[in-house]
């Protein structure tokens, strides 16, 4: 298959998920689990891929990724809360100190420079160090920054330890957009369509933060970058400054997750910074090493299913009804977490570079592994004879 | 070309070059040879900007690049083959070509022809790649990476390392070829009979001192390389 062709049927595969997103925003009421996965997942898909693009890409194994969404976060909720608003929201400190607002889409780029910031100043430093070391660091500064904004001395610009809430939701910008007077008698008012729109959009922002991301890693500099992830002393000695590229590849990745950190604001329509705490970043960790490491589609894939399972599809059993099984006595708080941990360890035995590995969807690679399905099947049922014998009885295990 | 003064560098704590000076003549091939631990390989990494020397001078080109860092040594046109070939091995070997570029901002696609012509194997294996190359071919690969910056002086740590014999030979003879189209050679080796049979000029390392240095042809001859280092 030629690049066009594979080009053409990867833009047909998107048409065609979006026209099933359609129907389904027709078929299925708003309040449907569906629309929340979708939306959380394309928000969680953009923040795993700026993760990758530092891990998987570049080599440096950072964990700040919570922080940096904190401060995308709160920089987006502070500089949109609308003035009217202030009063209520900021009640412990006298309606805060800042009295403007910016547009949405300023808000997100704003929420991306502070992320972009913080990360060169957190770099400096950080960014010597290497492999593990990196990674407690920087989880110590996405602890530090998460204090910071807890700080009560900064409550006139923070809200303290208290919420933030009633900036622009995706759901209030949508319709909003549906009141305005140009929109007003226009198709848009059906229910339905208004769904699906306030679903499309954090696709959308994404999906555009994404590709920005993949051009980065095929341009010089994501060769750069995966040349420092491969051996850093021969990236050195053909000429590539470490220090920069580091510091680029963190800030880009910060970046990004600071607008990943804005949208999860608009997706929740309140914040509060004791939410984002080393778990989140864990829970992105889990995306990006599930989907695979250094695949961009992989994350993405990673982040839909992960949210899907812990959101959707295993809720049931913490409620005591799981695919029309009615165990209360088993089902109860927590045991989805049990059978989650059980199918991430299944899911790393299996694949152990992740669902995709370190490589991109593609279709013609789709089609082989349903081909090769019988193969693996056979492979699994002797992988289960085998279990539990000593090495030296394993017969025929490659 | 290259002129080393006096130059001392600490490795690690421990002083592994004691003050040498030696110069690399433009269009020649020349050779460090040495034991293990002769401070070869640190010389190289000096040049090349990867460490920094305690004294001493290193000029190119009548020009003073000592602390210099290792991207603008590059960009002067002195490129370095590093010991045990470290190609990308999760990129490919066209992109292990490109990288080696990273600092030109013009078109590639005539050096990378250049390269293809002098490494015929690796345009067949130009998709795949380079830690699924065998040992030669990833030799090659760092050869033909080094040479992408448009070098003048092209500085090669231990090439026949873990090399079969008759690949040994193809790489020298590659070497021969690259010091023909203009490229000046600074090479350092255990492989002494080898490198001494190709160089215009040899020099001999010991614990961080030369010892010993002429044509390559003499220092065949010379009864104390004959004994230390080819074994005879």
């Amino acid at each position: 298959m030629n690049k066009k062709k594979k080009n053409l049927i990867n833009v047909a595969v998107l048409i065609a998920l979006l026209a099933i997103v359609l129907i389904f925003s027709y078929f299925l009421p708003s309040s449907s689990m569906l629309f929340v996965v979708l939306k959380k997942g394309a928000i969680y898909s953009l923040i795993a891929v700026s993760m990758n693009l530092l891990n998987g890409f570049t080599g440096l194994f950072s964990l700040g990724q919570a922080g940096f969404m904190l401060i995308g976060a709160y920089t987006y909720a502070i500089f949109t809360i609308p003035l009217a608003a202030r009063e209520q929201v900021y009640q412990y400190f006298n309606g805060g100190i800042i009295h403007f607002t910016v547009p949405v889409i300023v808000a997100l780029i704003l929420a991306g420079l502070a992320a972009a910031i913080f990360a060169f100043l957190i770099g400096l430093p950080v960014l010597r160090l290497k492999s593990d070391y990196l990674a407690i660091a920087t989880l110590g500064f996405a602890e530090i920054i998460r204090a910071i904004f807890q700080w009560n001395a900064l409550g006139p610009v923070t809200n303290g330890s208290n919420m933030l809430k009633m900036f622009p939701s995706f759901d209030s910008i949508i319709k909003d957009l549906n009141k305005a007077p140009f929109f007003e008698n226009l198709f848009i008012s059906s229910p339905w369509i208004e769904n699906f729109l306030i679903t499309m959009l954090p696709i959308l922002l994404s999906g555009i933060c994404i590709a920005v991301i993949v051009m980065l890693i095929n341009s010089s500099y994501g060769r750069a970058f995966k040349a420092i992830r491969d051996d850093e002393i021969a990236a050195e000695a053909m000429g590539i400054n470490l220090a920069r590229h580091k510091m680029i590849s963190f800030c880009t990745s910060a970046f990004f997750a600071g607008i990943g950190g804005a949208m999860l604001a608009m997706f929740q329509a309140t914040i509060q910074a004791s939410a984002f705490k080393s778990g989140m970043t864990y829970e992105i960790l889990l995306i990006v090493v599930l989907g695979g490491i250094g695949s961009i589609t992989g994350s993405c894939i990673g982040s839909f299913l992960f949210i899907a399972a812990s959101e959707w599809w295993l809720r049931g059993l913490d409620s005591g009804k799981f695919l029309g099984i009615d165990a209360p006595g088993i089902f109860r708080n927590g045991f989805r977490l049990v059978v989650f941990s059980v199918i991430i360890m299944c899911v790393v035995l299996f694949w152990r570079k992740g669902i995709m590995g370190d490589k991109e969807f593609d279709i013609e690679r789709i089609i082989q592994w349903f081909k090769n399905v019988p193969v693996r099947f056979r492979k699994m049922i002797k992988w289960f004879k085998n279990f539990g014998k000593k090495k030296g009885e394993v017969s025929g295990n490659e | 070309m290259l002129k080393i003064e006096n130059l001392k560098v600490n490795y690690g704590g421990i002083e592994a070059v004691k003050g040498i000076s030696f110069e690399v003549d433009e269009g020649s091939i020349v050779t460090l040879i040495g034991a293990n631990g002769a401070g070869k390989s640190t010389t190289l990494r000096t040049i090349a900007g990867l460490v920094k020397p305690a004294s001493g001078t290193v000029s190119f080109m009548d020009e003073d690049i000592t602390n210099k860092k290792a991207n603008e040594i590059v960009a002067k046109g002195i490129t370095l083959v590093p010991e045990g070939r470290r190609v990308f091995p999760d990129l490919t070997v066209i992109e292990n070509l490109r990288v080696g570029a990273y600092l030109r901002k013009d078109d590639l696609t005539e050096d990378i022809k250049w390269v293809y012509s002098l490494f015929p194997r690796l345009e067949e294996r130009s998709w795949q790649a380079a830690g699924t190359l065998s040992g030669g071919e990833q030799q090659m690969l760092a050869v033909g990476r080094a040479l992408m910056s448009r070098p003048k002086l092209m500085m090669m740590d231990e090439p026949s390392l873990g090399l079969a014999p008759l690949v040994v030979k193809g790489i020298f003879d590659i070497i021969k070829e690259i010091n023909k189209q203009g490229v000046t050679i600074l090479l350092i080796e255990q492989n002494a009979n080898m490198a001494l049979h190709t160089a215009d000029m040899g020099y001999v390392l010991e614990t961080g001192r030369i010892t010993l240095s002429g044509p390559g042809k003499e220092l065949l001859k010379d009864e104390a390389v004959k004994k230390a280092y080819l074994g005879k």
